[in-house]
């Protein structure tokens, strides 16, 4: 959407210069993430787009605390809505906020919910866990958000277990759920990837509306550049481990400033490309252990000079934008830098 | 529907699935029903759908993977026996299959050298000698450091094996390959290098592609022309720029609406479908789509037959049937 409002209003999540590290077998300390910002506002939709392995899913986790044991919070910090530091905070803690202030859902919902338990009893037991109400209220509860979440018949669909209900129908109890508590903060982690076209459609108009109705703030995590860049406000694209460039969708989409986010748009198979050689990166990500003392994205990218492979560049504004946005290559320079870059 | 140039025709393609004894409510499952299809020399046609469409079973058949339970795959004018198969027949080796996933597709203790030499070696071809100098022209070929022969299929990124998985399937030189969603286990980065890949074989090799993927703009980019299948059956058949464009079928309607707007466009109105696809095992007879379909009628609840309304466009929908009565 655009015409979103740029943030400034209310900040429901805050990540800043959050460096995560992976402890490998034999010891070294890999960075997983390096120097992460970012900043979702009340209301907003964020996507953080980019490919396998860039971290966008790790970011997600360290939100909810929910890392693996051989990730740790190495620099930086994650701060919800009322400052609170989530990364210093113990399992006690965290418990209270996760589903209550920040919510979750994954790509797979047949595997996030119990097979053994009535969809209805799974979502009516979050809603008494975290509210207090009694089982008569959850359960009225519980019906009326299935309604909302577009369930067909939700009367008879409480008492349904999961393996019964179509993929599509799984993720709308997921998303049920997750709204269940009105949580400030929804992530969804590749929400709609498991499932069909028209039912991807789907989904996300029902992200639309829960913002819309509820104003309730969503961050996106997506592969699917094409995807996603319909809902979101802003998006924040990842590379190996660091946001490579972030801004307004609709500006970040129609003039990309680093050379990575033009090739992703320039080799998505669009209609517009029929009958044209599509553009490719060359190579493929740099594996953890392969990431050097340079940018990234250098052996890939076309226009790398000696900087390049020298200096990692820093997140910085682009001159020249309607709304504020950033990116992270030497080549923008002072003059303005590559503003027709793949296109 | 044949034309002469056909290369690979399917007629009244069923395959249905026996109910098993344990767990199931007894009714069969008919994955495909019905399904003709007439592939010409050197085109690529699409399939899409969504899953459960009965798409890949269209592919394995036309492969010559899975026998179906009626009628018959003709390859240049032959009729070969699906599913009776020896590794060796050569007409056999004129068809073959590149896997979506090319992870659990590659055996995990071959090298790739070995990979990409046992579809010769099997059917007796070459020297040892000449058969490893095929496998680097190959490798080569494919965007492959020839040094790969040694490695096994661990050691390469998704892209590389995928691309070991179009190269063995080269290696007994087909005339057909049959690709299914070739490029839905890839980063987007990845999936035009094998596009691209795709293409150029074609134009060198002169090759015929079945291209299977439920990626709307994927099979828009690589298609001539493009099946809609839904629920074992062709919906919509015609040449790719009039079926994105002008599509008849309610339910290709509802698939074009729900590809996502060009990134940095102005977004279309579009109309979002309801629903979803019902349970094949349940379907009442009739048209399939017409719990869905916003037109649905009385007279959709016979079977519409697949019908010709535009020369080469192909549409099983009542709407679309010439008056006749």
């Amino acid at each position: 959407m655009v015409g979103a409002k740029p943030s400034g209003g209310e900040t429901v999540l805050e990540v800043r210069d959050l460096r995560l590290e992976l402890s490998a077998k034999d010891g070294a300390r890999l960075p997983v993430l390096e120097e992460v910002s970012l900043k979702v506002g009340r209301g907003e939709i964020v996507g953080i787009v980019g490919e396998s392995g860039c971290g966008k899913s790790v970011l997600s986790l360290s939100v909810l605390g929910l890392l693996p044991p051989s990730i740790r919070v190495a620099g930086g910090g994650i701060y919800n809505g009322e400052r609170k530091e989530l990364h210093r905070l113990g399992e006690k803690s965290l418990q209270r906020i996760r589903g209550k202030e920040i919510a979750m859902i994954f790509q797979d919902p047949m595997t996030s919910l119990n097979p053994g338990m009535t969809v209805g009893k799974q979502v009516a037991e979050a809603i008494r866990l975290h509210t207090g109400a009694s089982k008569r209220e959850a359960e009225e509860k519980t019906v009326g958000l299935f309604r909302k979440v577009g369930l067909p018949r939700p009367e008879t669909l409480y008492h349904e277990y999961p393996h019964r209900l179509s993929g599509g129908m799984r993720q709308r109890v997921m998303i049920a759920m997750a709204v269940s508590c009105q949580p400030d903060l929804l992530i969804a982690d590749e929400p709609t990837t498991a499932l069909d076209v028209t039912i991807q459609a789907q989904i996300l108009k029902l992200m639309k509306t829960l913002r819309e109705e509820d104003g309730t703030s969503i961050l996106l995590i997506s592969h699917d550049l094409g995807l996603i860049s319909g809902v979101c406000d802003r998006i924040a694209v990842m590379y190996a481990g660091r946001i490579v460039e972030e801004g307004a969708a609709a500006e970040v989409l129609r003039h990309p400033a680093h050379p990575y986010t033009a090739g992703l748009l320039a080799s998505l198979a669009l209609p517009s490309k029929k009958g044209t050689r599509l553009h490719s990166i060359p190579g493929s990500v740099p594996a953890l252990r392969e990431r050097g003392p340079g940018c990234a994205f250098a052996s890939r990218c076309p226009y790398a000079a000696d900087r390049c492979l020298a200096e990692k560049p820093a997140l910085r504004g682009v001159a020249g934008s309607a709304f504020p946005r950033s990116a992270a290559c030497h080549l923008l320079g002072e003059e303005g830098g590559l503003a027709n870059v793949g296109s | 529907m044949s034309a002469p140039e056909a290369i690979l025709e399917l007629h009244h393609i069923e395959k249905s699935y026996a109910p098993k004894r344990w767990l199931s409510r007894g009714e069969t499952l008919r994955a495909v029903d019905g399904v003709s299809l007439s592939v010409r020399k050197g085109e690529t046609l699409g399939i899409v759908g969504e899953s459960g469409c009965g798409k890949s079973t269209i592919g394995q058949i036309a492969s010559l993977m899975l026998r179906p339970t009626g009628g018959s795959v003709v390859f240049k004018g032959e009729e070969l026996v699906p599913g009776r198969r020896s590794p060796r027949d050569s007409r056999r080796s004129r068809i073959q299959y590149v896997f979506q996933d090319p992870y659990s597709s590659l055996n995990p203790r071959f090298t790739i050298g070995r990979l990409l030499e046992e579809p010769l070696a099997i059917r007796k071809k070459g020297t040892r000698r000449e058969r490893r100098r095929e496998v680097l022209r190959m490798l080569s070929r494919i965007g492959l450091d020839p040094a790969y022969a040694d490695r096994y299929p661990h050691e390469l990124s998704g892209g590389q094996r995928q691309r070991v998985g179009i190269a063995r399937a080269l290696m007994p030189s087909p005339e057909l390959l049959v690709l299914d969603e070739p490029v839905s286990a890839l980063d987007v980065s990845v999936q035009a290098q094998i596009l691209n890949l795709l293409k150029d074989l074609q134009a060198e090799r002169s090759l015929t592609y079945l291209f299977i993927s439920h990626d709307l703009n994927v099979v828009h980019y690589m298609s001539d022309r493009v099946a809609v299948m839904y629920l074992g059956r062709i919906v919509e058949l015609a040449e790719v720029g009039e079926l994105y464009d002008g599509p008849l079928h309610p339910y290709t309607r509802a698939l074009v609406d729900a590809i996502p707007d060009e990134p940095g466009t102005t977004p279309r109105e579009a109309e979002i479908i309801e629903g979803e696809l019902p349970d094949p095992r349940q379907l009442a007879g009739g048209c399939a789509f017409r719990a869905r379909c916003p037109f649905a009628h009385e007279r959709c609840g016979r079977q519409p037959l697949l019908e010709e309304v535009k020369p080469g466009h192909y549409v099983a929908c009542h709407l679309l049937e010439p008056d006749r009565d």
